[in-house]
């Protein structure tokens, strides 16, 4: 007897929604090739990160109930972002400090909810993908999924997996590239200043590729190096361990 | 006395973006830092256990603070020094204007210390005629330049050696014109020179202190140049200035925190001089002060206690957070407009001189962690400085369009069909905006980010929940 599916509950994440339907679609075909049942519950809007990073506690705590309620039910969640499962794994609990019942669905929430390349690695077991990506590539590792879930070394090991892909590291690619949520819209300039060092330190490796596993990020860093004329490709980690980077051009990029 | 000038946080911090010298400055100083505290880190394997020990003896003693605090000041007083109760910055000022002018005070010399700025003792002892003269070789600059630090272990951050050359130039007046002072080396014997007066002229010595002991009633200051030692020892009369949280235990909590601070702060096993103070000299000692005093200062921590900020006052003032910082990186510590600089600042100058006044500082920051990941006492900053965006939510003091995006954002947000309705049609228009094209280069609305980067297009195509929506319908036909 095979052992059932586990039903996995994709959070697509706001931006991944409206500025990148690709890597949800990569992240759909990434969990059912691992064996999952993947559900994409209606309801779900955004984690309410900008809420919660304003200090509106009220806000982002109807948002976290909407989620909790959504994605309770099933065997795990699972985001293409850090920041947003961070965001639910971490945060969500401190948000019903006074509310025991949603406390504890938000606690038992949190331990299934997983960044998508660490549920792949971590959880499925998965050790190596079917895909072919010809390029040097570099990668960026994003604040909340480093220093909040300790993501830092599966992208990379399902990444070495790929064909004609190699990776070449930044100098710094643990340090923020200033996107910050609302950060890059109150303090532009400083936003600006530092994902100009991240430009610096990309094209220092020489790659033709930069991958990150947050859609803000690289946002960010995409529109950085666009404006300074580098042909440096930018895309989601998703995109290349699922193969479809022939269906989308790189972010930032006309077709 | 620092003014505070956080609410132009944004126009200070545009000024040093661009200013030249300072990115210089801020360039070569942060690198040496991080090195030296990575090589620091990595060879002492108990690093780690360590950081929750130094976390766990400073939660002990905040937990029991008033004990702690009696306990060292009977201690003081057992070995024939004074201690002087203040709970404001004016209190404090006027306990150290006191004690100098009793004792018949000209000059006093100084030691490095963070809460005499944030009392502002120097303009107090020069308005009544008493003469302060910083002995760190940073601070020493500093008051040269009638500047105040930029960072909390190494005052002159800002600063290159061009800038201390031509310092030395203009405030010694005596200087042969052909002094060379190609080293770093050359700089700090021009200083010692003029310093070693200073020394033996003062009437009283002002220190901080990185640590009171409560078991000994002992003082702790450590220092790379010794001039600490100077200051402490040579004058008649010693005072030490310190709040309330620098008091721990015991000898052995504080030799745990020290581990802990010289690798956090400059990447050294230990500091060049660690000195630890207890009350006058006795008959058998061959230094040390007639008059012992200990000016303990609350202002405004016991506030702190048993709030979400308690946290905040297990800070051992390493500065691993500042250097660690990519916004403190990118703007230097003046930005922030106040004594503490970086992300422990941000947390505390809300806390002491309120949060309509530095309400940007806990806001600007990408809360990317890095500085919670390095504090030796793991206190959590981005948390620290979400509570006080919080406070600033509550109490209305969010600029009025944030708010007002944020609430449209908040009502769509939380009724999914509206949502889903907004943002098909949001993204239509933003795509049909783009023309084909993969980026903007300007967007109305966006002017601050499409300032210095373009705005990827969303990708063709509609958003992902619609297209997934008629993947389904299809699928099930």
């Amino acid at each position: 007897m095979t052992p059932p599916r586990p039903r996995v509950a994709l959070f697509v994440t706001c931006l991944v929604d409206l500025y990148r339907p690709s890597v949800g679609f990569a992240a759909l075909k990434l969990l059912e090739e691992a064996g999952c049942e993947v559900v994409v519950p209606d309801t779900q809007t955004c984690c309410g990160q900008p809420a919660y990073n304003s200090g509106d506690r009220a806000t982002a705590t109807d948002l976290a109930r909407a989620v909790v309620d959504a994605f309770f039910p099933y065997d795990y969640t699972v985001a293409p972002s850090g920041s947003c499962a961070g965001q639910i794994a971490h945060h969500y609990p401190s948000l019903f400090a006074d509310d025991p019942f949603y406390r504890g669905k938000a606690e038992a929430l949190g331990a299934k909810t997983h960044e998508l390349t660490s549920f792949l690695t971590d959880v499925l077991g998965l050790t190596s993908v079917t895909a072919r990506y010809d390029g040097i590539a570099t990668y960026h590792d994003s604040c909340s999924g480093l220093r909040e879930l300790g993501v830092k070394a599966q992208p990379r090991a399902l990444l070495s997996t790929v064909e004609g892909l190699a990776l070449k590291e930044m100098a710094e690619p643990e340090i923020c590239c200033g996107f910050g949520g609302t950060f890059c819209v109150k303090y532009p300039d400083i936003s600006n200043r530092m994902v100009g060092d991240k430009a610096k330190d990309v094209a220092a490796t020489g790659a033709d590729t930069l991958l990150a596993g947050d859609l803000g990020c690289l946002l960010n860093m995409a529109g950085k190096l666009k404006r300074e004329g580098s042909a440096v490709k930018v895309r989601h980690v998703a995109e290349v361990l699922a193969g479809v980077t022939g269906d989308v051009a790189p972010i930032g990029e006309a077709r | 006395m620092v003014q505070v000038t956080s609410p132009a946080f944004k126009r200070n911090a545009a000024a040093a973006l661009e200013d030249a010298g300072l990115q210089k400055a801020l360039g070569k100083a942060k690198g040496a830092f991080l090195q030296r505290r990575a090589a620091a880190v990595a060879a002492l394997p108990e690093f780690e256990t360590l950081r929750d020990t130094g976390r766990d003896i400073k939660n002990h003693t905040l937990a029991n603070l008033d004990f702690y605090l009696e306990t060292y000041a009977a201690n003081v007083e057992r070995a024939g020094g004074q201690v002087h109760w203040c709970s404001t910055a004016a209190d404090a000022r006027a306990a150290v204007l006191d004690i100098c002018r009793k004792a018949g005070a000209r000059t006093v010399t100084k030691g490095k210390s963070m809460i005499s700025e944030e009392i502002g003792v120097n303009d107090h002892l020069e308005a009544h005629g008493i003469q302060p003269v910083e002995t760190d070789l940073g601070e020493y600059i500093i008051q040269l330049r009638h500047e105040h630090p930029s960072h909390i272990i190494a005052p002159a951050f800002h600063l290159n050696r061009e800038d201390w050359e031509a310092q030395f130039r203009l405030s010694h007046t005596d200087l042969p014109k052909d002094r060379v002072f190609n080293e770093r080396r050359d700089i700090l014997a021009e200083a010692r020179t003029r310093l070693r007066q200073k020394f033996l002229a003062a009437d009283v010595g002002i220190t901080g202190a990185n640590f009171l002991i409560a078991e000994t009633g002992s003082s702790v200051i450590v220092t790379n140049e010794g001039n600490g030692d100077l200051t402490q020892t040579l004058p008649r009369v010693h005072i030490v200035l310190a709040s309330i949280e620098k008091v721990v235990p015991t000898l052995e909590d504080c030799t745990s925190l020290l581990r802990l601070l010289a690798r956090s702060a400059t990447g050294q096993d230990f500091s060049v001089y660690t000195t630890f103070s207890t009350g006058v000299r006795r008959p058998e000692d061959l230094d040390g002060p007639e008059e012992y005093h200990v000016v303990l200062i609350d202002n405004g921590r016991s506030n702190m206690m048993g709030t979400d900020f308690q946290e905040m006052l297990r800070c051992i003032r390493c500065a691993a957070c500042m250097n660690h910082c990519p916004v403190y990186g990118a703007v230097g510590g003046h930005a922030y407009g106040w004594v503490y600089p970086g992300p422990m600042g941000s947390v505390l100058t809300p806390t002491l001189v309120g949060v309509d006044k530095a309400g940007h500082l806990p806001n600007a920051s990408t809360f990317c962690g890095k500085c919670e990941s390095v504090c030796p006492v793991k206190i959590p900053l981005p948390k620290l400085m979400r509570h006080w965006r919080e406070r600033e939510f509550e109490r209305h003091l969010s600029p009025q369009g944030i708010r007002s995006n944020l609430a449209l954002w908040a009502w769509f947000a939380r009724r999914p069909s509206a949502y889903r309705l907004a943002t098909r049609l949001g993204i239509r228009a933003l795509s049909a905006l783009s023309r084909g094209k993969g980026a903007f280069r300007w967007l109305p609305f966006a002017g601050g980010w499409t300032e210095g980067r373009d705005l990827p297009a969303p990708e063709p195509g509609g958003t992902f929940m619609a297209r997934y929506q008629a993947r389904q319908k299809e699928a099930r036909r």
